[in-house]
């Protein structure tokens, strides 16, 4: 490594992760300054905060033509790393408005912090390009996550879902940085690009190779909580204040994604018949556990838990397509995704401060309580089962086509099987919240007005990029392009 | 650039549904009054579409065409032929007759009518489609309403379990559908879903064969064909009456014509291979729905199954790939789905009245509600082939076109005529005549002023194909020779 040809191009290639930091250390800062009954705005802060980064980091931090390969080869600033960066910068942004409305949070800077530094580490784990960047990268996002996840010190399933996070996550991790370890030592290089190098002229063993793909991949599959890693989310999605929920399952997930992508396209050519048939099986697990156990939740936090597996199944299907086509769709996938989940966590968050309740039941009568936020929730709930005009429409149709394509017919067919599944559990939800009354019918629920804001948001923009999808995937498409 | 007479027929639905999520709910008046202007405007376009198509030069006429996702090949392409065109009329005339029968409804009536306008976009979409993709996009959107509309506003029995079954139903053979055209696409390698380019791609035998089934049976499923016709009349009888107009009046039409549209015209090859099978299939329908509806007690599930005795014989149409049976299957289309709309709508008015269904239970009609046992008496007649009504004109051909290629089959379908009659005939003679049952003797008020239209309609459309078939039926015929101009031969 050597940092001699240092740029200040560079400086502009890790932008949005310094603004992070500065952000972080802002929030804290004024959280000291502060007293405690007056610290209500640090939520819209860190949201405005991230904004201010986001339209930073579309305007000056755009992948330049030059080698991407960025301080010493550490990082790779290309498309795919541009394009994850906005998206988990605007995850995060709406998460930090999702978060405002929740008394035990809301007043507390180093939650804020704590969500600041887990977005940096996401951006660059969606840029590393070196094993010892990436495992620090994922840590800098796990550890934060671990906090955040059992923030609520006074509640039970909160410190539950904080350690339960922590103890699955620190295993998979162990698991992971022994596969690294065994790249190392089979290659002696720890730059991604470079190992893959090494490893198509050193001829080894497939069998050794495949070996330490898996120890690799345990971890890889834990962050994208993809079958049989899956079995922390929905303990930890049900216990974790809603907006960390939210974030874990869309920005954390993405950001496990875009090493996976990475990673495979990199480092694992040489196998690609037998990673892409573990892929295969693993979507094809993936998809079918969580929709089936999606089936029996009757606590919305763990039905979306299970359907958030689900849908990491979906994604890994354009991955085993293995094409241009197949990783764009993920990455407009996952993107999408992240919208319509923000939106129907939103929702949860919205009423079970008004309600006090998680459960499905108690949706009965939400029609009539607030109509607009169950057309929110048709919305979100539509969107994530694959109905048009919304987003969840053609993410799914790129997904399916890419596999088709790529002569992935049976995979395609268990997608579309397991849509169905999850319609089916999407329309109980609703017909919950739009057939069945309540006692309270008449009490009507409030949405405040930073839920109305990022609902109305994620609303439109799941409707608008459903209808208009040509310039986004466009867009991914680049994204792709830069990994082949 | 031409006036995008399609676009405002596809898209005044949407608009207004759209809109009327915007009114105060409790302004019930003012959203069945938006309501209404909307399905007029609707009707109104398709009707001035359906007349000012220039028979003469035939072919796809008030096309349109903007790049939509040009990644894929994929653009917003609507125009309309002799196939479709009424189809797209018919869609007019349901939804505007809809509307008028829905003025009752009083438990949240802005969401009722925003939830049937989405449904119209996505049926008119269909209809006017020429990309395959757009086909997809709107065919879904056409299906989802339906779940809500079916669970909250449908008959509390059954609803719920109606409800699910149909959405699940309609989406499984949707998505099949959907991985039969996307192997098209990638098959056909030319980067586009134009079906108009996709009807050259010259596919191979075999590929034909492997996909045709996907596609067809995948979109039949929609089209109500045995042995996947029971989400139909499960959710015909739960559904609330503007809603099963629309079902069994448009939505079958759906299915069919994009088993037609796409399975038929895209891979005629395949369509030739599968002929048989579809024809035995849609055997069973006609003769077996007809059996079936003929031992209800239920009135309304007399009419559900007799939609599905009828959908076999536009799906005979079909697989007899000859002039006469495309033709007739073409004007069954209409003609069955505007019989049917009139059938719902005289038996959610005779339920709304009595608060049963049940045929014994029923009695003496007629001198209570006169124009309402007329109308269902047109519709019998129609429904039973009858000449001087509609329904002559589009089985005639059928069954010409049928003894062409399999008398067998011919002589097999006609039976369901004579049960058809029998059925007909008994409703007829339980519910409208005989003795009124004195649990309703002064209790049946009459019907009002836009029920009155909505009856008036519907009958007289279908009397006026039956006595001026040249309304309708060379119109047909041009779109059913240009569907053979690709399957070739006949």
């Amino acid at each position: 490594m050597s940092f001699s040809n240092f740029e200040p191009a560079t400086i502009l290639a890790i932008l949005p992760e310094i603004l992070l930091l500065g952000l972080a250390i802002i929030i804290l800062l004024v959280d000291l300054l502060f007293k405690r009954s007056e610290k209500s705005f640090l939520g819209w802060l860190t949201a405005i905060g991230l904004t201010v980064i986001l339209v930073v980091t579309l305007a000056y931090s755009r992948p330049t033509g030059e080698d991407p390969l960025i301080l010493g080869g550490m990082l790779r600033h290309d498309w795919p790393a541009y394009t994850f960066n906005i998206v988990l910068i605007f995850a995060a942004a709406i998460t930090a408005i999702l978060s405002v409305g929740i008394p035990e949070i809301a007043d507390r800077g180093e939650y804020f912090a704590l969500l600041v530094v887990a977005t940096m580490g996401m951006n660059l784990m969606a840029a590393s390009a070196d094993l010892v960047m990436l495992f620090l990268a994922i840590e800098t996002t796990s550890i934060p996550l671990y906090i955040l996840a059992g923030f609520l010190k006074g509640d039970n399933k909160s410190t539950e879902s904080g350690l339960k996070y922590f103890l699955f996550g620190a295993v998979t991790s162990a698991v992971m940085l022994y596969g690294f370890s065994l790249l190392y030592g089979l290659t002696g290089e720890t730059n991604i690009y470079r190992l893959a190098e090494a490893m198509r002229v050193g001829e080894l063993s497939p069998l050794l190779l495949g070996g330490t793909a898996l120890l690799v991949l345990v971890g890889f599959a834990f962050k994208i909580s993809a079958a049989p890693f899956h079995f922390w989310s929905p303990d930890v999605y049900e216990g974790a204040p809603t907006p960390i929920t939210a974030f874990i399952s869309t920005a954390s997930k993405a950001a496990g994604f875009a090493v996976l992508i990475r990673f495979m396209l990199a480092v694992f050519p040489a196998i690609e018949a037998e990673w892409t048939w573990i892929l295969a099986i693993m979507a094809t697990l993936t998809m079918t556990i969580g929709n089936i156990l999606a089936l029996a939740q009757t606590n919305i936090k763990r039905l979306l838990a299970y359907s958030s597996v689900a849908h990491a199944g979906y994604a890994l299907i354009g991955l085993v397509a293995l094409s241009t086509l197949g990783t764009a769709s993920v990455v407009f996938y996952l993107a999408t995704y992240i919208l319509t989940n923000l939106a129907a966590f939103a929702v949860v968050i919205v009423f079970a401060r008004a309600a006090g309740s998680e459960e499905i039941a108690n949706y009965a009568g939400l029609s009539r309580r607030s109509p607009y936020l169950s057309l929110a929730f048709l919305i979100a709930m539509l969107s994530l089962g694959g109905m048009p005009p919304l987003v969840g429409f053609v993410a799914k149709f790129y997904v399916f086509a890419a596999a088709v394509q790529s002569g992935w017919i049976w995979l395609a067919f268990v997608g579309v099987l397991n849509a169905i599944i999850g319609l089916y559990y999407y329309l109980t939800v609703l017909k919950v919240v739009y057939l069945y009354r309540s006692e309270e019918d008449d009490n009507l629920i409030p949405v405040p007005r930073s839920y109305a804001f990022a609902l109305a948001l994620c609303s439109l923009a799941i409707i608008l990029i459903g209808t208009l999808s040509a310039p986004w995937f466009n867009w991914a498409m680049n994204a792709a392009q830069s990994l082949f | 650039m031409t006036f995008p007479l399609l676009s405002i027929i596809v898209f005044t639905p949407i608009t207004f549904g759209v809109l009327l999520l915007f009114f105060p709910a409790e302004n019930h008046r003012a959203i069945r009054v938006t309501a209404l202007i909307g399905a007029t405007i609707a009707l109104g376009a398709s009707v001035f579409a359906y007349f000012s198509y220039d028979q003469a030069a035939a072919g796809y006429q008030f096309i349109e065409k903007v790049p939509w996702i040009p990644t894929f090949g994929i653009s917003y392409h609507v125009g309309v032929d002799g196939m479709n065109l009424p189809l797209v009329l018919l869609t007019g005339v349901v939804m505007f007759t809809g509307v008028l029968i829905s003025w009752g409804i009083d438990d949240r009536p802005r969401d009722f009518f925003a939830f049937l306008f989405i449904l119209a976009t996505g049926v008119f979409g269909v209809f006017a489609s020429l990309d395959l993709f757009q086909l997809f996009f709107f065919y879904e959107i056409a299906v989802f309403p339906m779940y809500l509309l079916i669970a909250i506003w449908g008959w509390k029995v059954t609803r719920e379990y109606a409800a699910m079954k149909l959405t699940l139903y309609l989406f499984v053979g949707s998505v099949i559908a959907l991985i039969g055209g996307l192997a098209m696409y990638f098959a056909a390698g030319m980067n586009s879903f134009d079906m108009l380019e996709l009807e050259s791609a010259g596919f191979s035998t075999v590929f034909q064969k492997i996909w045709f089934p996907f596609v067809f049976f995948g979109f039949a499923v929609l089209g109500g064909i045995f042995p996947v016709h029971n989400w139909s009349p499960d959710g015909h009888v739960a559904a609330p009456t503007a809603v099963s107009m629309f079902h069994a009046g448009v939505l079958m039409k759906l299915g069919a014509f994009a088993s037609l549209r796409v399975g038929i015209m895209l891979l005629p090859e395949g369509a030739k291979f599968w002929a048989p099978l579809i024809l035995a299939l849609a055997t069973v329908n006609v003769v077996y729905g007809a059996f079936i509806a003929s031992v209800q007690t239920d009135f309304k599930y007399v009419i559900g199954f007799s939609s599905v005795s009828h959908m076999g014989l536009v799906l005979l149409g079909f697989a007899t790939l000859n002039l006469d049976g495309m033709t007739g299957a073409g004007i069954q289309m209409f003609s069955h789905g505007v019989m049917t709309a009139l059938f719902f709508a005289v038996v959610g008015m005779v339920y709304d009245r009595a608060h049963t269904r049940e045929i014994p239970r029923l009695g003496g009609f007629a001198k209570l509600m006169p124009l309402v046992a007329v109308a269902f008496i047109i519709g019998g007649l129609v429904s039973m082939g009858m000449p001087g009504f509609s329904g002559f004109i589009a089985e005639f051909p059928i069954f010409m076109g049928l003894w062409q290629t399999q008398p067998i089959v011919a002589i097999i379908a006609a039976i369901s005529i004579v049960i058809t009659a029998g059925y007909i005939m008994r409703v007829v003679g339980r519910v409208f005549f005989g003795e009124l049952p004195a649990e309703f003797e002064g209790k049946i008020t009459p019907i009002n002023n836009l029920d009155r239209l909505a009856l008036v309609v519907l009958a007289a459309i279908l009397i006026l194909i039956g006595v001026y078939p040249s309304i309708m039926a060379p119109l047909v015929e041009s779109g059913a020779e240009a569907v053979l101009a690709l399957v070739g031969g006949a």
